[in-house]
């Protein structure tokens, strides 16, 4: 069997869905960003794959970024978990109600 | 062989951006060598590069500037954008100072993460790369996480920062999906290519895969219905200073990105669109206004009024054409001036510990300020859309658009929401005027916030008078992307 553009679209799609369904199940604030992360890695590997079925250098470029963006944005995102974990020493997604009425 | 430069791009087309970037990286260096806790300085430094940025972007939209980087455009519709963001974050920065102080935390990095969150709002608004947005909307979005948790030991702005990262992040998933998608249909993320490609083939399932995701990634940024449930909480919990910040400028880069990504790109697929914009716009206007009537919580009041006016700018896009997206790039501009206002009274009102952001915390206040219950006055009037306020101005040629583009019941029900949303305008105003003060409100008055107040003030009653100059301006940007 030949491994074509469409096996890798299915596997990047697979893991984008499965991130984005840990994301909606998932209340630990850590394993929600987690998920997160999974669905930024399922489009990066669609990206390289579209950028090889296209021979266009483009896609690469963009999964270089998406990369840095996610190293960025986990930089701040664990900042936030930390200080929100200091003053509330828990991180189930459905404490975090001090809002709600 | 020789050697030589690749050119330069002409520089002078983006010095707006090079100010806000500069500025930004002064007021960090500048932060460490300057003594703790003195940090007015810093503050009228990044406004200082804001107003200069602005004066660039003006001058830029009257005599546009040919430029050859790709993915950058720099004509008239970027630049009044621009002129928003830059407007919307000197306004934010003025209302910020003594407020900051009285909570302790006046830290110069604050200045620096706003001025970025703007440099991030002008690259998305000049985008037509589908990298170039996705960066710029990443450095708004990443910048805006910091300033939703600023005041780290409130819990409240903690849950705040970790709702609108979480879910922020995850929108952003969304997008790039959509991202990943177009690219993969078309082989470009040129936003022109794109548009070539996509004109010349038949509608298939993936490409509407392709719009909605896009489509849901921009809708989350604009606040707009089903892709809302953040902006109550986030609204609530974040310093009353970004929450101002916040309803404004993303708000406006993400529309600014919307219209040009959907009608250049996707230009050609404009009958399914609609469609989607249509049912967004009218759960957006219904359930932001309906929702608005429970709340107690001034800031929630007005996370939900700002929902609602997502809702009326759809409309706007809806109708489309000059018409319709120039009133939304007027009521855009009408939009800082009163939700920035707004909050700037509440932040009068502030005092620490969350007192001050309730509703009842503005009864009487007519009493104890004359000149700050007035103010308040023209901005719930104004929010209400109610003449000779700016505010009626923008929603009139927002619905007029709509009914001159064919589109008269969704303007009748604009109009209807409109009216129901008086009613918590109202609310507020009757509570300074009609009732007796309960413990006497301490105001934080300080030079800065009443500047910014007064010019609020002053142009939404000039726009409301005399909106022929800036829906000229709004006509001439939107001319350049039509």
């Amino acid at each position: 069997m030949t491994i074509t553009l469409e096996h890798y679209i299915l596997l990047g799609s697979l893991l984008f869905f499965v991130g984005m369904a840990g994301f909606l199940i998932r209340r630990n604030v850590f394993l929600m960003f987690m998920c997160i992360e999974l669905m930024m890695n399922g489009v990066n590997i669609c990206f390289v794959s579209f950028s090889h079925y296209y021979h266009n250098l483009s896609g690469q470029v963009f999964v270089l970024f998406v990369m840095t963006v996610a190293a960025a944005e986990a930089a701040v995102g664990l900042a936030i978990i930390l200080t929100l974990y200091r003053n509330r020493e828990t991180l189930n997604a459905d404490e975090f109600r001090l809002m709600k009425h | 062989m020789t050697l030589s430069m690749p050119p330069i791009p002409n520089l002078h087309a983006i010095a707006p951006e090079i100010i806000v970037l500069l500025t930004s990286l002064l007021v960090l260096l500048i932060d460490l060598i300057q003594l703790r806790g003195k940090k007015g300085g810093l503050a009228f430094l990044g406004a200082a590069g804001l107003a200069l940025a602005g004066i660039f972007s003006y001058k830029l939209l009257q005599h546009p500037l040919a430029t050859d980087i790709p993915g950058f455009a720099v004509d008239a519709y970027a630049q009044f954008f621009k002129i928003i963001f830059c407007l919307a974050g000197l306004m934010v920065i003025g209302i910020s100072v003594r407020y900051l102080t009285l909570e302790g935390f006046s830290l110069g990095e604050y200045y620096s993460i706003i001025l970025l969150a703007i440099l991030g709002q002008m690259i998305m608004a000049s985008g037509t790369h589908l990298l170039v947005i996705y960066v710029g909307l990443e450095l708004m979005a990443i910048s805006l996480y910091i300033l939703a948790g600023f005041f780290k030991h409130h819990p409240k702005s903690n849950e705040a920062a970790v709702k609108y990262f979480l879910l922020g992040s995850f929108s952003s998933g969304i997008f790039l999906y959509g991202i990943m998608m177009a690219y993969g249909l078309t082989g470009s993320l040129d936003l022109s290519v794109i548009a070539g490609k996509v004109a010349g083939a038949e509608l298939t399932g993936l490409l509407l895969l392709a719009v909605i995701m896009m489509g849901a990634g921009f809708a989350f940024k604009i606040a707009a219905v089903p892709f809302h449930f953040w902006t109550p909480d986030v609204y609530e919990g974040s310093p009353t200073s970004v929450t101002a910040f916040m309803s404004v400028g993303p708000k406006a880069a993400a529309f600014a990105a919307l219209i040009r990504v959907f009608s250049s790109a996707f230009g050609t697929l404009r009958v399914e669109w609609t469609t989607l914009f249509i049912c967004l716009s009218i759960a957006t206007m219904v359930t932001g206004n309906l929702v608005a009537l429970r709340q107690t919580n001034i800031k929630r009041m007005l996370a939900y009024s700002s929902i609602a006016h997502a809702g009326y700018l759809m409309v706007g896009f809806v109708a489309g054409g000059e018409l319709g997206i120039s009133s939304m790039l007027l009521y855009l501009r009408i939009y800082a001036f009163m939700n920035i206002g707004a909050f700037g009274v509440v932040i009068l009102l502030n005092r620490v510990g969350g007192i001050g952001d309730r509703i009842d915390d503005f009864a009487g206040l007519s009493k104890v300020s004359r000149a700050s219950a007035f103010v308040m006055l023209v901005f719930m009037l104004s929010l209400a859309g109610i003449p000779p306020t700016a505010g009626f101005a923008g929603k009139f040629y927002i619905f007029m658009a709509a009914v001159k583009n064919g589109y008269v019941w969704l303007a009748v029900i604009g109009v209807l929401n409109s009216a129901v949303s008086a009613y918590y305008y109202l609310r507020v105003i009757m509570r300074m005027y009609m009732v007796e003060p309960g413990d006497e409100p301490v105001l934080n008055v300080s030079t800065a916030l009443s500047a910014i107040l007064l010019i609020a003030v002053v142009g939404i009653i000039a726009i409301g008078i005399f909106p022929g100059f800036c829906l000229d301006l709004a006509r001439t940007s939107v001319t350049s992307i039509l």
